[in-house]
């Protein structure tokens, strides 16, 4: 009985192991690599955009907190601000004045990473030429991969990785063509996409393999690219919300008289407002979870046809489901009296710290029906 | 707990905090969140308060969080549902942690009373706030759009002019363009009282109604959804059936290889219906790297619905189940079954028929057990059981007598050792029929005292030995397994799904907003036009609109030549007039 089990073993593993196109892996893994030396001068391009960036000496959030403190709201006449900036449209003759909500703090978006410093900001441009660089051969090693394996890719934890980075990247990419004041997102991201990458060729390579047939369906391609996609755009609502932490902190301490250090005053007076920040973070997560939403459904629809129920508390299911539950428990706090704010904030950041469980977690830690990827 | 700190800056307060008062009222059917104060009366006040809380908005985040915190560890530890040998396993080797969690319920947390508690608060709670939500909502539908406030300027968007158009002018574009930007819109004043309108100083309008449907769209969806996954599991029923080519299945319980149901499952549930397994298909890459990944699995069906029904064709297929009412019939393995004869000492056939085997690996080597019960009588004459272990290559090739090497019938080899005795079938323990109980069975064994043991292929005959009889492997046939599902109100839990995204993507992308515009004769008998807008929540889009509808209403009354400012000063322009 041992002999037969050894050489079931050995049945399987030289059906699966054997690449369907050497040379276009191979190529694939070129590209994977070139993609990674030109994040990582992006990534030292965007850091002397801040570096060159601290030469200006910007305090926009103190001279607006202590222009108009905090807690006069409704003492005498309200206050109004005209903002140019921004989304508010200026008319040729009626202009509109836009008034901040009373509690909130109004202060000004900071001018972003090269913090108005012209060479900063050269530097910053050059950083996104090269991001977009990047992204483009990443692209072409997903592809590769993609056509070597003759299946989508997504059969394994170092595609998933690939893909995912690619899109994340690509998000960042789309918003800022659509003129969305986000560079400041740049660094942040190339950072965790060089972790990711590296975790991705180290430790987690696979040679390229086939699907099993019960993954052969269209459902499991609308599942896995919304999933990614869904993961992609959290990933920047979760970044965003981590700086609208530091920023409403960094904030809260001027209000109250103190004084942050150099290095924290140079960062943070150069990101936008912690509200434009949290604003930001929350549009992005709401926009967003509909289609998780639909992820999840279309994965009940995929299951019910390859496994017979459309759901049965696998654990990558029951991962997808608790990272569902944190989303909605965090729109809805953004509804309830007290949970606005920082409070929400966290529980958006546990939410993306479920989602990442379901991604890495539930893979490694965890057996279930959706383990055929081999880690 | 919010009421005793003062708000956060940053954290902007409801809008109700900036005193815009009526005009912010109800801009979303949210319920109000009143002070967690224990309550004064007896029980009809503790009831009350108690479901005051239970619907409250604090709660139900409450109770969100708790479901998804307790639906962890049903994702780390193993569940009695899905894999009880791995339970089995735990509670072997955990003496403390096993009982432990068998007593918590740990073991099955998805049907444990805890998590049902949970999700059944949940859903109360949500009943509780939908129906009064609702409610409010078609109240607000039927009454109109709050009237202006008196302060203008304290709207989060803002715009004013001077213009030497009359102010029932500018009101009446206001209003003509205001519904035919989809507003709802009417005139309002101040002195506009019991819903009589009169004509005032103000147009209010209103938009964005949509946004509180597809707000309860979705929480009344996710009600639908939650009570079609209860039904489907109560009701459910699972079962496995492995057929042979050319044989049938009709869905009767007694006829299922093996069934597992739902708490409230009748057998009468079962939709009636037979089919036939015409032909399986099979094919497999023949080259290359992926020589023998499987390309299709296909199965021919006849089926019939009700007893009389007419014969269909249909493919079952991996993905693509065969739909009957209900019912869902999944093609889930394939396998072997090859035909044996079985004479006895005097020649008589006391066995002919195909028996299926188990597949082992990706290439179905396959193993099995060929049972003869009665009717063999040995060389001497006495009654004895026969059982023939088999284990079968669907493709040998020479020097791999372990493993085939590839899932087609390319050159199937069926290994026999066959035994007689007693089978222990009689003893009535369930038995596999894959597999041989041999403490009551002798293996036959040769002149030289060898167990007896041949590779047969297709059309050969082994002999027993001393006349025992002989066994003929005629053929092979193909058979598969099918996996029939009835998951009732699965249609509904699919319905309740789209209109949960369809209501979500309602409630979260459409805006709720207001806009007022006021026209009035200022003291120097130049008309003052002012304009606010309020949404829900902060949005760039409400002072962009605004902006827009300023520019339109701007041109069809422009502005004044003034003689101190473009802009006057907002602080002193309100509206007194209006006042009078
Ligand atoms: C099964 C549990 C529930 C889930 C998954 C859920 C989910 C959601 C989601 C995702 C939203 C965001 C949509 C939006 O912001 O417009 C929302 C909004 C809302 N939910 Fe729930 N909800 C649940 C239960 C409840 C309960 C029990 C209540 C009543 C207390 C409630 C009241 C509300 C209200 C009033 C809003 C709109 C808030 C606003 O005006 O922005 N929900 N819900």
């Amino acid at each position: 009985m041992s002999a037969l089990a050894t050489a079931t073993d050995l049945v399987h593993t030289t059906t699966l192991a054997a690449a369907t196109n050497e040379n276009l892996a191979n190529i694939s893994n070129t590209l994977i690599y070139s993609a990674m030396a030109v994040y990582t001068l992006a990534f030292f391009t965007y850091i002397a955009e801040w570096i060159f960036g601290s030469r200006s000496k910007v305090s926009r959030t103190a001279a607006a907190l202590t222009a108009k403190p905090a807690g006069a709201a409704g003492a005498k006449a309200p206050e109004v601000t005209v903002k140019n900036a921004g989304g508010t449209a200026v008319l040729e003759r009626p202009k509109v004045v836009v008034r901040a909500a009373a509690g909130a703090r109004d202060v000004p978006d900071g001018p972003g990473a090269h913090g108005g410093d012209v060479q900063g900001d050269l530097y910053g441009r050059i950083a996104v030429s090269l991001t977009v660089v990047a992204f483009l051969v990443e692209f072409a090693g997903v592809l590769a991969r993609a056509l070597s394996v003759q299946r989508a890719p997504w059969g394994n934890m170092y595609e998933f990785n690939l893909t995912f980075s690619t899109t994340a990247v690509g998000v960042y990419l789309v918003f800022l063509a659509l003129k969305k004041d986000i560079r400041w997102l740049g660094l942040p991201l190339v950072t965790t996409v060089l972790l990711d990458l590296g975790l991705a060729v180290t430790v987690l390579y696979t040679a390229s393999d086939q699907l099993v047939p019960a993954l052969h369906s269209y459902w499991l391609y609308i599942h896995v690219s919304t999933a990614i996609l869904c993961g992609a755009v959290f990933y920047v609502g979760a970044v965003a919300t981590i700086l609208y932490l530091f920023k409403d902190s960094y904030e809260n301490k001027l209000a109250s008289g103190g004084e942050p250090g150099s290095f924290a005053t140079s960062v943070m007076e150069r990101l936008p407002a912690s509200a434009s920040l949290d604003k930001f973070s929350y549009r992005v997560n709401a926009a967003v979870f509909p289609l998780w939403t639909f992820t999840i459904i279309a994965g009940a629809i995929w299951a019910g046809d390859a496994w017979g129920r459309y759901w049965g508390w696998d654990p990558k299911e029951t991962w997808a489901f608790i990272t569902w539950v944190a989303y909605a428990t965090y729109l809805h706090a953004r509804a309830t009296a007290g949970w606005k704010g920082r409070r929400a904030a966290y529980i958006a950041l546990i939410a993306f710290a479920c989602f990442l469980f379901n991604y890495y977690g539930v893979n490694i830690f965890v057996s279930g029906k959706h383990s055929y990827a081999g880690v | 707990m919010s009421n005793t700190t003062a708000p956060a800056p940053g954290s902007s307060g409801s809008s109700d905090d900036q005193g815009l008062g009526a005009a912010a009222s109800q801009l979303s059917t949210a319920p109000q969140e009143d002070a967690p104060g224990p309550p004064s009366m007896g029980v009809i006040g503790w009831a009350r308060w108690f479901w005051r809380q239970l619907t409250s908005m604090r709660v139900a985040l409450l109770l969100l969080f708790l479901l998804s915190l307790g639906a962890i560890p049903g994702s780390l530890i193993p569940q009695s549902g899905t894999d009880d040998t791995k339970v089995a396993d735990f509670m072997r080797r955990h003496d403390f942690l096993g009982p432990l969690y068998e007593k918590l319920g740990l073991f099955h947390v998805y049907s444990s009373v805890w998590f049902s508690a949970i999700y059944i608060l949940l859903f109360v709670s949500l009943i509780g706030c939908i129906v009064p939500r609702t409610w409010q909502f078609v109240g607000q539908l039927r009454s109109r759009p709050p009237g202006a406030p008196r302060r203008l300027t304290r709207l989060p968007a803002y715009t004013t002019w001077r213009t030497e158009a009359e102010p029932e002018q500018v009101r009446e574009a206001a209003l003509v363009l205001l519904r035919k930007r989809r507003f709802r819109a009417l005139p309002h004043s101040p002195k506009d009282a019991g819903g009589i309108p009169i004509a005032g100083d103000s147009v209010a309008a209103e938009k964005g109604y949509l946004r509180e449907v597809g707000n309860l769209a979705f929480h009344i969806a996710l009600i639908v959804m939650l009570t079609a996954f209860a039904w489907g599991q109560l009701y459910k029923s699972e079962g496995n059936k492995l057929i042979l080519e050319g044989d049938g299945f009709s869905n009767t319980l007694t006829q299922y290889d093996d069934f597992k149901s739902g708490t409230l499952f009748d057998t009468d549930d079962l939709d009636p219906f037979s089919f036939n397994l015409k032909d399986f298909k099979g094919t497999y890459e023949e080259s290359g790297p992926n020589r023998g990944t499987p390309r299709t699995y296909e199965a021919d069906v006849d089926y019939r619905v009700g007893a009389y029904g007419k014969a269909q064709k249909r493919t079952v297929k991996v993905n693509e189940p065969l739909v009957i009412g209900d019912s869902k019939v999944y093609l889930t393995a394939h396998g072997y079954a090859p035909v044996i004869t079985v004479r006895d000492g005097k020649g008589d056939i006391v066995f002919d028929q195909p028996v299926a085997l188990l597949p082992l690996d990706s290439n179905v080597t396959s193993s099995g057990a060929i049972k003869v019960m009665d009717g063999y009588r040995n060389a001497k004459g006495v009654q004895e059981q026969l059982g023939i272990q088999a284990f079968f290559l669907p493709t040998y090739v020479p020097g791999n007598e372990i493993a085939s090497q590839f899932p087609a019938l390319e050159n199937p080899v069926l290994n026999l050792a066959p035994y007689h005795g007693d089978l222990g079938v009689n003893a009535g323990l369930p038995q596999s029929v894959y597999q041989l109980d041999k403490t009551h069975m002798k293996a036959f064994k040769d002149a030289k005292g060898q167990q007896v043991r041949e590779n047969l292929k297709p059309g050969e005959t082994m002999q027993l030995p001393n006349g025992a009889g002989s066994i003929t492997y005629k053929g092979t046939q193909e058979w598969a397994n099918f996996q029939i599902t009835r998951q009732p109100a699965a249609g509904w839990a699919l319905g309740g799904a789209i209109v949960a995204i369809v209501g979500l993507a309602g409630s979260l992308f459409i805006q709720r907003r207001r806009v007022w515009v006021r026209a009035v004769k200022g003291p120097d008998g130049v008309t003052v036009v002012e304009m606010g807008g309020l949404g829900r929540s902060e949005s760039a889009k409400v002072p962009e609109e605004l902006g827009e509808i300023a520019g339109t209403l701007y041109d069809q009354a422009p502005g004044a030549p003034d003689a101190d400012s473009e802009t006057p000063d907002p602080t002193v322009v309100p509206a007194e007039g209006a006042e009078k």
